[in-house]
C-alpha cells in the first residue's frame, strides 16, 4: 500500500514572493484533480476563522497539490500567512466558480495587477496552450512587489511590465500600457484583466471605445462561495448576479464597478478593528 | 369529564431572551409532560398520524408518556423519525399533527410537538439515544458493503443516511460547508434550535457508521458521475433550496442589505455575534427592516433584536393571518419587541452617496381574491407609496433550489423553478440518482423534507435489493 505522504490540506511548500505576499502549495488531491483556470477555493483558518476566497494559481494533479498566492491584508490572510510547512489549513473547499472560457480567440491580452498576477497566470497559461498569441501586461506598485514575472514570461509571447514608481518597466499603470497597445493598432481579440477592482474598472474603460471583448475576474466579498448566501452579489448588465456561481468571470463592460467597490468596503471599519486586535494579541 | 387546559411550555423571560441566544422555549418537566399527555383522547380515527409527514404513531407514544414510560415513547418516535429533538422544536405543528387534532373542536389541541421534544430531550439527557444507536449498529444486517452517497447533510440527507446505514449500507455523506447539518446549522438560530442538539444528531449518524465528508461541493469537487464511477451504487441528492431570492427591485446591491441566508449564516454558522473574537463581522443598524413573513423572517428579526438593533420591523405584503411562519414564532417575535408593518411591499431601496442603505420605498397593499396558494392576493394601492426609513434590510422572501447540480449534470432534469423532477418514488431522470427534500419540493418544512427522504431511502433500498440498479 502506498503510504500517504501528506495530510489533507497540509502546507507542503511555502515561499515569500514579495513582502507580505506569500505562495503556498497545499495537499488536496481532490481539488487538484479538478481545478481549472479561473477557479478559486474558500479557506478557513481555525475555529474562529472567516471563510475567504482565494484564487487557485496553479495545480499539480499528479502530486495532488494546489498553489495559492495571497497578500496579508486582514486577519484571515495574516492567520494563513502564519501557518508554515507541515501545518494543516482547517478548511479548504473547491474548486469553486466557473472555469474561465478558454478557446482559440487569436490575440489575447492578459492584464494582471498586484496579487492578481497570480490569478491571471493560469489563464494565460491555458490560453497559450489553446493556441492564442498571448501578450501579458503585469504591474505592481514597485519592483519588489512584482510577482510571477518569470512564470508569466514562460507562458506569454510578449511580456510588458509597469510599476507605479518606475522602478521596473514602464512607469505608470497596467491600464496605460493597455491603452498604448490598443492605440498602436494591433488587432486584439480579447482582453482579460485581473487585479484590484479599480484597476479592472480602468481597464474596462480603456477597452470600451475599442470595442474589444474584455473579461474581468471579480473579487467581491464572499461568505459561502456556493450560491447559498448572496454576499458576493454584484450588478452585471443591470441584473443581480452572484460572483461565486454565476462568475467569477464577467463581461467587464457590463459590470457596475462602483457598486462592487462600495460593497468591498462595507466592513472596512470592522476589518481594521479586527486586524489591530489580532496584531496586538498575537504579536 | 371536561377537557383540561393545555399545559404550555415555560419560556425564558423576555428581558433575558433579548440579550442572549439561549433557547427560548424551556420544555416540559416530567410532571408537565405526563399531565399534557393525559389530555390526549386516544381517539380511534387518529387524524394526527395522517397529519404527520413521517407518520409517527403519535397516540401510541403519548400514551406511553402518560404512563411515565418515556423510553418506550422514545422508541416509538424513533421508528419513524431520526431527529425528534429537532422536529419537536421546528415543525409547524399547527399546520400538521396539532392542526387536525380532534381537541381543536373543544379546546386547544394536544401539545404534540412539545411532547415529542420532551421525550427526545429526556432520551438525550439519560443517554439512551446513544445506547439505542449502538444496538442498531450491532443488529444491522450486512448489505455486502454496498456504498451509497448522500449529498447534503440537512434534514433530508440525515434521514436517508440514517435509514440506509441502519439497513447495512456504507453511507458517505457530503457537505459543502465546513460543518454538517445544512439549514439546521446555518439557518435556524440557536435560540430556537440549540446547535448542541444538531451536533448530537450528527454524532448519532457517525455512530451508525456514516462517513461525513465536509468541504466537498458536489458539482465541483466531485461530479455526480464521478461518484457513480467511484463505486457508489446510488447517489441521493438532498441539496435543499439554498439560493436566496432577491426581489429584483432597484438598489438591492446597496451596502447593509442582506439576504436572510447571509445574515443568519454569519450569525449561526460563523458566530459573528462574537466578533472580534470570531473573525466574521456583521453590521447591525438601529432600525432594521426584515422583508417577508415566514419562519426565516422571524428568525432574522429576532436575531437582529439580540444583536442590539433598536427597532426591528417585519415588512410583509399581506396580513398576519396569511403569514407562513409558525404561530409560536410570531408570538415570540412580538413579545421580543418586533413590530409588524403589514400590507407593505418594498419597491425600491434607497442609499446615500456611499451606497449605504437609508430607506426603502414601499407601497401599501390590499387583499384581493385568493390565489393559487389559497391565500388572498395582495394588490398595490395606487398612489400609496411611502418611504420606510431603515439602515439595515434583511430579505427573507424565500429561496430557490441551488442551480449548481442542474448546471453541472444536464442528465438530471429540473423544472422551470429549478426543482429536480422525480417520479413518484423519488427517482430522478438519471439512473441510480435519487432526490428528496427542498431540491424536489421547492420550499418545504424540515419534516416534509424528512418524509420524502424516508420514501427515497425506501426506493433506493428496494432498487438495490431487487437488482434494478
Amino acid at each position: 500500500m502506498v503510504r500517504q505522504l501528506f495530510r489533507l490540506n497540509e502546507i507542503v511548500e511555502k515561499k515569500e514572493l514579495a513582502p507580505r505576499i506569500k505562495e503556498i502549495k497545499v495537499y488536496n488531491p481532490r481539488i487538484a484533480a479538478k481545478a481549472r483556470a479561473g477557479q478559486f477555493v474558500i479557506v478557513k483558518v481555525g475555529e474562529e476563522g472567516e471563510r475567504i476566497p482565494l484564487t487557485i494559481a496553479d495545480w499539480d494533479r499528479e502530486k495532488g497539490l494546489i498553489t495559492i498566492v495571497f497578500q496579508e491584508v486582514g486577519v484571515s490572510t495574516y492567520k494563513l500567512g502564519r501557518l508554515g510547512v507541515g501545518d494543516v489549513i482547517t478548511d479548504v473547499v473547491g474548486p469553486l466558480g466557473n472555469p474561465s472560457e478558454i478557446e482559440k480567440f487569436g490575440t489575447v491580452v492578459c492584464v494582471g495587477g498586484g496579487v492578481g498576477i497570480a490569478a491571471i497566470y493560469p489563464m494565460a497559461k491555458e490560453l497559450k496552450k489553446a493556441g492564442n498569441r498571448v501578450i501579458s501586461i503585469i504591474g505592481a506598485r514597485n519592483k519588489d512587489l512584482l510577482i510571477y514575472e518569470e512564470e508569466m514570461r514562460r507562458v506569454s509571447d510578449e511580456l510588458r511590465i509597469t510599476t507605479d514608481d518606475g522602478s521596473k518597466g514602464r512607469k505608470g499603470f497596467v491600464s496605460d500600457e493597455l491603452r498604448d497597445l490598443l492605440n498602436s493598432g494591433l488587432k486584439v481579440d480579447r482582453v482579460i484583466a485581473v487585479g484590484p477592482a479599480i484597476m479592472m474598472k480602468t481597464c474596462a474603460d480603456v477597452t470600451r471605445p475599442f470595442n474589444v471583448k474584455t473579461i474581468v475576474s471579480l473579487n467581491s466579498l464572499m461568505l459561502c462561495g456556493m450560491g447559498m448566501c448572496g454576499a458576493c452579489r454584484v450588478e452585471v448588465g443591470g441584473k443581480t448576479r452572484f460572483v461565486c456561481v454565476d462568475g467569477p468571470d464577467f463581461d467587464a463592460h457590463q459590470v457596475n464597478f462602483d457598486v462592487l467597490i462600495k460593497r468591498l468596503n462595507a466592513y472596512k471599519a470592522e476589518e481594521q478593528l479586527a486586524l489591530k486586535r489580532f496584531l496586538e494579541v498575537k504579536a | 369529564m371536561p377537557v383540561k387546559d393545555r399545559v404550555e411550555m415555560r419560556k425564558l423571560p423576555v428581558e433575558k431572551r433579548i440579550r442572549s441566544f439561549e433557547e427560548v422555549a424551556l420544555g416540559y418537566t416530567e410532571e408537565e409532560a405526563i399531565q399534557e399527555a393525559k389530555r390526549c383522547l386516544q381517539c380511534p380515527p387518529r387524524p394526527c398520524v395522517q397529519g404527520c409527514p413521517v407518520g409517527i404513531e403519535i397516540p401510541r407514544f403519548i400514551k406511553k408518556i402518560a404512563e411515565g414510560d418515556f423510553l418506550s415513547a422514545y422508541k416509538i418516535i424513533k421508528e419513524r423519525n431520526a431527529i425528534p429533538a429537532i422536529t419537536g422544536r421546528v415543525c409547524p405543528q399547527e399546520h400538521q399533527c396539532e392542526g387536525v387534532c380532534v381537541l381543536n373542536k373543544l379546546k386547544k389541541p394536544t401539545a404534540i410537538g412539545a411532547l415529542e421534544r420532551f421525550v427526545a430531550d429526556w432520551a438525550l439527557k439519560e443517554g439512551v439515544a446513544k445506547e439505542l444507536a449502538e444496538k442498531e449498529i450491532a443488529n444491522r444486517p450486512s448489505n455486502g458493503n454496498i456504498k451509497v452517497a448522500v449529498v447534503g447533510s440537512g434534514p433530508a440527507g440525515i434521514t436517508v443516511a440514517a435509514d440506509l446505514a441502519k439497513l447495512g449500507y456504507e453511507v458517505t455523506m457530503f457537505e459543502a460547508l465546513h460543518k454538517p447539518g445544512g439549514v439546521l446549522m446555518y439557518g435556524i438560530p440557536e435560540f430556537r434550535l440549540p446547535k448542541r442538539i444538531v451536533e448530537y444528531e450528527i454524532d448519532y449518524l457517525r455512530r451508525l457508521g456514516v462517513d461525513i465528508e465536509t468541504n466537498v461541493l458536489i458539482g465541483r469537487t466531485y461530479t455526480i458521475k464521478d461518484l457513480l464511477e467511484d463505486g457508489y451504487k446510488a447517489v441521493f441528492l438532498g441539496t435543499g433550496a439554498g439560493t436566496p431570492k432577491f426581489p429584483g427591485i432597484p438598489g438591492e446591491t446597496l451596502v447593509n442589505i442582506y439576504s436572510a441566508n447571509e445574515f443568519l449564516t454569519r450569525v449561526n454558522l460563523m458566530k459573528a455575534y462574537l466578533f472580534p473574537q470570531y473573525d466574521t463581522p456583521i453590521k447591525i443598524g438601529k432600525r432594521v427592516a426584515v422583508i417577508g413573513g415566514g419562519n426565516v423572517a422571524m428568525d432574522a428579526a429576532r436575531t437582529a433584536v439580540r444583536l442590539g438593533a433598536e427597532e426591528v420591523y417585519i415588512l410583509y405584503r399581506r396580513t398576519e393571518e396569511e403569514m407562513p411562519a409558525r404561530r409560536e414564532e410570531v408570538i415570540n417575535a412580538k413579545e421580543e419587541g418586533v413590530k409588524f408593518q403589514l400590507l407593505t411591499q418594498p419597491i425600491r431601496f434607497i442609499g446615500n452617496k456611499d451606497d449605504i442603505l437609508t430607506g426603502i420605498e414601499c407601497i401599501r397593499m390590499q387583499l384581493g381574491e385568493p390565489d393559487a396558494t389559497g391565500r388572498r392576493k395582495p394588490i398595490p394601492v395606487p398612489g400609496s407609496e411611502f418611504i420606510f426609513e431603515a439602515d439595515t434590510a434583511i430579505i427573507a422572501i424565500g429561496a430557490h433550489p441551488n442551480p449548481l447540480i442542474a448546471r453541472t449534470t444536464p442528465e438530471i432534469k429540473v423544472d422551470e423553478e429549478g426543482r429536480v423532477i422525480t417520479d413518484s418514488e423519488l427517482r430522478t431522470s438519471m439512473k441510480r440518482v435519487y432526490a428528496a427534500g427542498d431540491i424536489v419540493l421547492g420550499e418545504a418544512t424540515v419534516i416534509e423534507a424528512m418524509g420524502t427522504g424516508r420514501r427515497a431511502s425506501q426506493t433506493i433500498h428496494r432498487d438495490i435489493s431487487e437488482g434494478r440498479i
